[in-house]
């Protein structure tokens, strides 16, 4: 009956984990961690990274994924700082990044669904493709954007919001990416539980059989679904691109390992079918709170992986555990043991 | 979705066959899984399936209820043709056809109210699901047309939380809900217990009485037998025979078709 409760409260178990870990931060580096500025830090470098997990939790619900959006990040943002920075382009710019994400990720859901590649190996391959296409044309290069906070992109994107002279420093650096994020997080939480684009991409996840069965479009919710994860990692590289005001080739190489644990740590499940907004925002937080809190809290910056990698894998066999009896019984009876813990079967 | 059309559909006289097929082929690739198939189902009678594994009944009834486009052929749905290339489950949903398969039915990780509407929600027009409507209709079939009364089985229960029986129950009322005038079963019964085969049965037999038609695919010749008004036989792809329940036994039954397989 606890996993009863568990369920009705959205991301519960990921939301008390995230204070309990907080609460840690709190303890060993109250110096970082009881002031606010750490805090406002963390909403002008977290959205990039909250984008790509909010659209990957469709993408992971749908039972598919998207190894494609670091090379999303390379190329939008390639695009986006050359017509900036170059051609002086302004909105033009933002708009030409965003069609660059969302055409690679079209071709993507094209391949899937169409062609019928499995999206792992589909968006494997465009990965390679697209990060290749941002180096050739960059040349390598990287681009500075020198002066970026002048323009009106910048300050409506990822400018600071002014609340006056006599507001606390900390209100003024909080920083208009996290409003936008958020909206764009709330809109598709109402989308992921209360529309029928949502329900489909749950039901595609949960079989692709049953939802042709019963007239869902599958292919053409696949292609959607491609689609929206590539807009997404497009806006997350305007926003990396101008938070930073840097292009470099490989800025979203970073990205791979921690979105994909954000999502999966939230308690989306692996297998598709579930899916959860809430627990994504609240497992990025935690990806993102781990990097500033064991360096503050005195370990040296190389565990910062180690520690992700793990509390990652931890997540993975907890959901395994609560939300998958029956695959929990069929792997146990696979290492040798009956549902019922600790007992060796008999002899094979 | 239009909720009326169903409605409509059912209203609507003056037909002789619900649906009508014509010289209907299917290949998947170089296998001839149809060939030129003709049947008709009429109006409250319940058709029988039956034949070999890879006769071709599931291509049939997946042919006939928009999962699947016939390479050639034509499909007829209350004497009026059908434009293949628009023919899809929704299309067959709105002309009030609904398949209830095997175990491919019901999604098992969402709850039983989306899995009552998916496909043809209640939406707003900017697509979002009238999730209070949705969950108070699927209650109501649940308790009043099913009986899930009492069991501990809600509309927020998941699909996995129920027994084999159970989903039938879930399925066959759901399609009974939306006023169909055609209800295509492929195998209800497999892997029941004895007893919750029974319900399964009577159930079909609800459906007819009720003034809808049923094509009624079965494994079980016994089961089939007991309901069905006739019996239509595939073989490797072919319409070899068309049989009344009442001029063969059950035995006489299984002994022709025994000898379809002997003649391969």
């Amino acid at each position: 009956m606890a996993t009863g409760l568990i369920r009705r409260i959205e991301g519960l178990p990921i939301i008390l984990v995230f204070a309990c870990i907080l609460g840690l931060f709190m303890f060993t580096a109250p110096g970082v961690f009881l002031s606010p500025f750490i805090y406002t830090t963390f909403l002008s470098t977290l959205p990039p990274l909250i984008l790509l997990a909010l659209g990957l939790t469709f993408v992971i619900g749908a039972g598919e994924i998207d190894l494609s959006f670091p090379a999303i990040i390379a190329f939008s943002g390639f695009v986006f700082a050359l017509l900036f920075k170059e051609y002086q382009l302004g909105w033009i710019a933002v708009v030409a990044a965003l069609a660059a994400g969302l055409l690679v990720g079209f071709v993507n859901g094209l391949l899937v669904a169409k062609v019928g590649i499995p999206s792992f190996i589909a968006t494997l391959g465009t990965q390679f493709f697209w990060a290749g296409m941002a180096t050739v044309l960059s040349g390598g290069k990287s681009y500075a954007l020198r002066g970026a906070e002048e323009s009106s992109v910048w300050q409506v994107l990822v400018g600071r919001i002014d609340f006056g002279p006599n507001a606390p420093i900390w209100l003024n650096q909080i920083s208009l990416q996290a409003v936008w994020t958020a909206l764009i997080a709330f809109f598709l939480w109402t989308i992921l539980t209360r529309h029928r684009f949502g329900e489909h991409i749950l039901f595609i996840g949960d079989s692709n059989e049953v939802s042709r069965v019963v007239g869902i479009d599958v292919d053409r919710e696949k292609i959607r679904l491609f689609t929206l994860m590539g807009g997404l990692a497009g806006l997350a590289a305007i926003f990396l691109t101008l938070e930073n005001k840097n292009f470099f080739g490989n800025q979203g190489q970073g990205y791979l390992l921690t979105a994909i644990a954000s999502v999966l740590i939230g308690g989306t499940s692996i297998f598709g079918g579930r899916a959860t907004i809430i627990g994504t925002i609240f497992g990025c937080f935690i990806i993102g709170m781990l990097e500033a809190g064991l360096v503050a809290s005195g370990l040296t910056g190389a565990w910062v992986r180690t520690v992700q990698g793990l509390i990652f894998l931890i997540a993975i066999v907890f959901y395994l555990y609560v939300e998958e009896p029956q695959r929990r019984a069929a792997f146990l009876a696979r290492l040798g043991f009956s549902a019922k813990f600790g007992r060796a079967k008999a002899a094979e | 979705m239009d909720e009326t059309s169903a409605t409509e559909a059912v209203a609507e006289p003056g037909f002789r066959d619900i649906v009508r097929l014509e010289g209907v082929q299917k290949y998947f690739g170089s296998v001839h899984a149809l060939r030129d198939i003709s049947l008709a189902i009429g109006r409250n009678e319940i058709v029988g399936l039956i034949g070999d594994n890879g006769a071709g009944k599931s291509t049939l009834i997946k042919v006939m209820t928009g999962v699947l486009a016939p390479t050639a052929g034509k499909i007829f749905i209350r004497d009026r043709e059908v434009d293949l290339a628009d023919y899809s489950v929704r299309m067959a949903h709105d002309l009030a056809i609904e398949t209830v398969y095997q175990d491919k039915s019901l999604a098992d990780k969402q709850p039983l109210w989306r899995n009552f509407f998916v496909g043809r929600q209640i939406t707003n027009r900017f697509g979002y699901i009238d999730i209070k409507r949705e969950k108070k209709i699927a209650e109501e079939v649940l308790l009043r047309s099913i009986g899930f009364r009492g069991v501990g089985i809600t509309v927020d229960s998941t699909v996995a939380q129920l027994s084999g029986g159970e989903r039938q129950g879930i399925a066959i009322g759901r399609a009974m809900h939306y006023n169909s005038d055609l209800i295509v079963l492929d195998e209800p019964t497999v892997a029941l217990a004895v007893k919750e085969v029974r319900k399964v049965l009577d159930f079909v037999r609800r459906i007819k009485d009720s003034g809808r038609a049923c094509v009624y695919i079965e494994h079980n010749l016994a089961h089939v037998h007991e309901v069905a008004d006739r019996l239509i036989v595939l073989d490797r792809g072919s319409v070899v025979a068309e049989i009344a329940p009442r001029d063969m036994s059950v035995a006489d039954l299984t002994e022709f078709l025994i000898d379809l397989q002997k003649a391969k």
